[in-house]
């Protein structure tokens, strides 16, 4: 369909970004009746009709193996993005590390994510009044724990059934069952035991049945029929998982969450969205009163450039991506960027803390075959278990990790036996065939995945020089770690070690311990958040508590962007049931007149 | 695989949203529905097609290079009573297709291999008089012995067992990929399943866990 009649109305709202927290947005606004355009910076994409279901590695170049281009792997669904994307460059401040993952299509990251979705837990609402390092959010988990229960039962989440200190679950009956875990789960649940490490069902965004779309519409959405019908279709519309062909290539059958199979079919049945691809978004337009008036962006198809009007402007471009949208919205009222009056925007940048090792168990050697796909993303895992510890002063970080780990006689793809000769006194022939069937299936490898406290050396700017080739300046990283999450990192790989030869094997190659070694680069694992946080005050937040900028009314950031913290548990559902209370929020004031 | 059984669930799916809504309000007009047009991949190297894949660069390994290249896959994955050679399934080709690849670590380890190919066959010609490809499996055999692996090899032959070692890794990558080294180490999987019932009792009782 043609959009260009369409681009001359006014809209209700504009929303820049398909992912996580534009999806959302998008379909929140969408469903409550006002008029609604989506700016995409990447292609369209149908995951229905491009997702590589059932295809093998040995038909993939380079047998599916990472490249530049492809950095997790041919099938990964993500396309034009990765770690570079031609023609939009970032720069990196001397002495700083930083890798931005962008995905340039529609769903963006929700396309390839991990699906992992742990909520936030109370503790992680108020982390400065519990142990004085950085800064509270303006809501407690009670207040968000509604968007929780809302969110899981909207798109799916299967997860453990009770909760643990700071790991909550719904008390609601909101997620869905478990599966049942695989051969190396169990092996590590039982000698973590021991340990006092737990090992519980993950939180996964992986249906294991259908929606019941009798039940939850009418629930989730009461006295809208619009909203009721478009959910059920799409419930109805969504398989449950089939427990094969890998969660990261996206899902054909709906299975998992992406915004593009679960929260933009729905959206665009209202009738009330207009989606339009390509568009990058350069600025956001303000009028003399300092409010927003619309955004311009380039039509990268034609190259041109064009402006579109709407009451409201909600950026959900990922934290990074809004943050530069903000700095490059210059005004004379606001030189320094829209809303930017205190110069916190691009300030607070976080990512999660990484590290992790591999493990050769002898126990798991020679396994009768069997099947170990499952979700083919996580069953289980270990949700930060040492609060007491921490409390009590034993340890040398203050914020918690939690573990995510994988194994077992999983499809074999590029790179199988790589360091097998250390194993083997470096077999080859038919030696090598017979090591290959003892060593199958038998190493495991641990992740931590941990909080990071925002610093002071952390953010991002804009480069004074570089732009992309669309004439927008990009942005350039500053990044340092404190020794809160290098020693984290190092408590990290010195438990998985442990926990490896507790289980009989062998840490795979030397086990380096040094944290600030073993820590993965800012950036690296995905999660960046925090570049435009809210707050219950003007002067040390760029947004309010419900996400709308303190200095320009009608301007919303409903992406990562708005976190104050970044907890241990991945941002996606954080930013889903964020983004949900904050159209809640939109649509309120739009009522009261006020916006 | 079974991939027909696949491509009947997948069918089942993409009939199952077109069932018409039955309830609500009425329903938009559909033409507003659909989104923005759909034109596909780009097929350039960072949208590529994913569902029908291809290579788009061209091989750079010379005829006789890949006849020493597939003896020496050979003498790594040679035939058995569970599975053929690695030559018979193809990894020569899967190891040129690898080697002559646009991206720079590609690029340096095409000289890596072609070096340690014609490391080979001079190898071969000083000991035996022949080239590689042309020796017994014995002959071949003193040959990888000397270069199998790093930390054990003689001063002189570090190098060459940091070639035959990447040509072990390829080769294990190029084999264990196809449908016959997949089943040499019984993997099973890649079907769609109705149910997961986690891993069965003997795997449980192999593990103590039962």
């Amino acid at each position: 369909m043609s959009n260009t009649q369409t681009k001359r109305v006014q809209y209700d709202a504009i929303v820049v970004g398909s992912g996580a927290g534009g999806g959302m947005a998008a379909f929140q606004l969408a469903v409550n009746g006002l008029k609604v355009l989506l700016l995409e910076a990447g292609r369209n994409y149908d995951p229905l009709r491009e997702t590589p279901m059932f295809q093998l590695p040995k038909d993939a170049p380079l047998r599916s193996e990472g490249t530049v281009d492809k950095p997790f792997g041919f099938y990964d669904a993500t396309v034009d993005g990765g770690w570079r994307v031609p023609g939009e460059p970032y720069t990196v401040a001397e002495g700083s590390d930083f890798m931005w993952w962008r995905a340039r299509m529609l769903g963006g990251r929700t396309n390839h994510w991990g699906r992992i979705s742990p909520r936030m837990g109370p503790y992680d609402f108020k982390p400065r009044s519990r142990d004085g390092l950085g800064i509270d959010w303006p809501l407690t988990y009670d207040e968000l724990e509604p968007y929780y229960d809302k969110t899981e039962a909207l798109i799916g989440v299967y997860a453990h059934d009770q909760s643990l200190e700071n790991t909550p679950v719904s008390r609601h009956g909101t997620q869905l069952p478990p599966p049942k875990p695989r051969a190396f789960e169990l092996l590590t649940k039982k000698y973590a035991a021991p340990l006092g490490i737990p090992v519980i069902p993950a939180p996964i965004a992986v249906l294991t049945r259908m929606q019941d779309a009798d039940h939850w519409p009418a629930k989730l959405f009461p006295g809208n029929p619009l909203a009721q019908r478009v959910v059920r279709q799409s419930m109805r519309s969504r398989l449950a998982c089939i427990y094969a062909t890998g969660c990261g290539r996206g899902c054909s059958l709906r299975a998992n969450f992406q915004s593009t199979t679960v929260l933009l079919p729905p959206a665009l049945a209202t009738g009330n969205l207009i989606i339009v691809p390509n568009a990058m978004v350069r600025e956001v337009t303000l009028d003399q009163r300092g409010r927003a008036t619309g955004v311009s962006y380039v039509d990268k198809t034609t190259r041109t450039d064009r402006h579109v009007r709407a009451r409201i402007v909600v950026l959900a471009a990922s934290a990074c991506e809004t943050a530069r949208i903000m700095l490059n919205s210059k005004s004379a009222l606001f030189p320094n960027g829209i809303a930017n009056t205190n110069g916190l925007v691009g300030k607070g940048l976080m990512d999660t803390v990484g590290a992790g090792i591999g493990g050769q168990i002898p126990m798991l050697e020679n396994l009768p075959p069997h099947n170990n796909e499952g979700t083919t993303r996580l069953h289980m895992y270990v949700p930060w278990w040492q609060y007491q510890e921490q409390r009590a002063g034993k340890l040398d970080f203050a914020r918690g990790y939690h573990v995510e780990f994988g194994g077992g006689r999983d499809m074999p793809d590029a790179g199988i036996f790589w360091g097998l000769e250390d194993y083997t006194n470096g077999a080859y022939g038919k030696r090598f065939k017979e090591e290959a069937r003892r060593y199958y299936g038998s190493f495991v490898y641990f992740d931590g995945r941990g909080e990071m406290i925002p610093n002071d050396d952390s953010y991002c700017d804009l480069d004074p020089t570089v732009v992309d080739q669309w004439g927008i300046p990009v942005l350039r990283f500053h990044w340092k770690w404190s020794r809160h999450e290098t020693n984290q990192a190092s408590h990290m790989v010195k438990t998985f070690a442990q926990l490896i030869e507790s289980m009989g094997g062998k840490v795979v190659g030397k086990l380096e311990t040094d944290g600030t070694k073993v820590i993965a680069k800012g950036g690296q694992i995905i999660h960046e958040v925090g570049t435009v946080r809210m707050g219950d005050d003007a002067r040390t937040s760029v947004l309010n508590a419900h996400c709308q900028a303190w200095d320009v009314k009608n301007l919303f950031v409903s992406d990562g962007a708005p976190f104050v913290s970044n907890a241990d548990k991945n941002p996606t559902i954080s930013i889903l049931a964020l983004a949900w209370r904050t159209s809640d929020h939109i649509l309120a004031e739009m009522k009261r007149g006020n916006i | 695989m079974d991939r027909r059984h696949a491509l009947k669930v997948l069918g089942a799916a993409a009939a199952l949203p077109s069932l018409a809504p039955t309830d609500g309000d009425k329903a938009p007009d559909p033409a507003a529905t659909q989104g923005p047009a759909w034109t596909g991949p780009a097929g350039t190297p960072s949208d590529p097609n994913l569902v029908t894949p291809r290579v788009w660069w061209p091989r750079k390994l010379l005829d006789g290079e890949l006849v020493t290249l597939a003896a020496l896959c050979d003498t790594i994955i040679p035939a058995d009573g569970h599975s053929p050679s690695a030559s018979a399934v193809g990894v020569p080709g899967y190891i040129d297709e690898w080697a002559s690849a646009p991206y720079d670590d590609n690029r340096e380890s095409l000289v890596k291999l072609r070096g340690g190919l014609a490391w080979l066959n001079t190898e071969s010609e000083r000991r035996f008089g022949r080239p590689f490809a042309r020796l017994g499996e014995s002959e071949r055999n003193q040959i990888a012995d000397d270069v199998c692996y790093e930390p054990k090899a003689k001063p002189e032959f570090k190098g060459p067992a940091q070639f035959f070692d990447m040509v072990r890794d390829l080769t294990a990558t190029g084999f264990y990929t196809t449908h016959e080294g997949m089943k040499d180490l019984k993997y099973i999987g890649n079907v769609p399943l109705q149910r997961w019932d986690g891993p069965p009792p003997e795997v449980l009782k192999h593990l103590g866990l039962l």
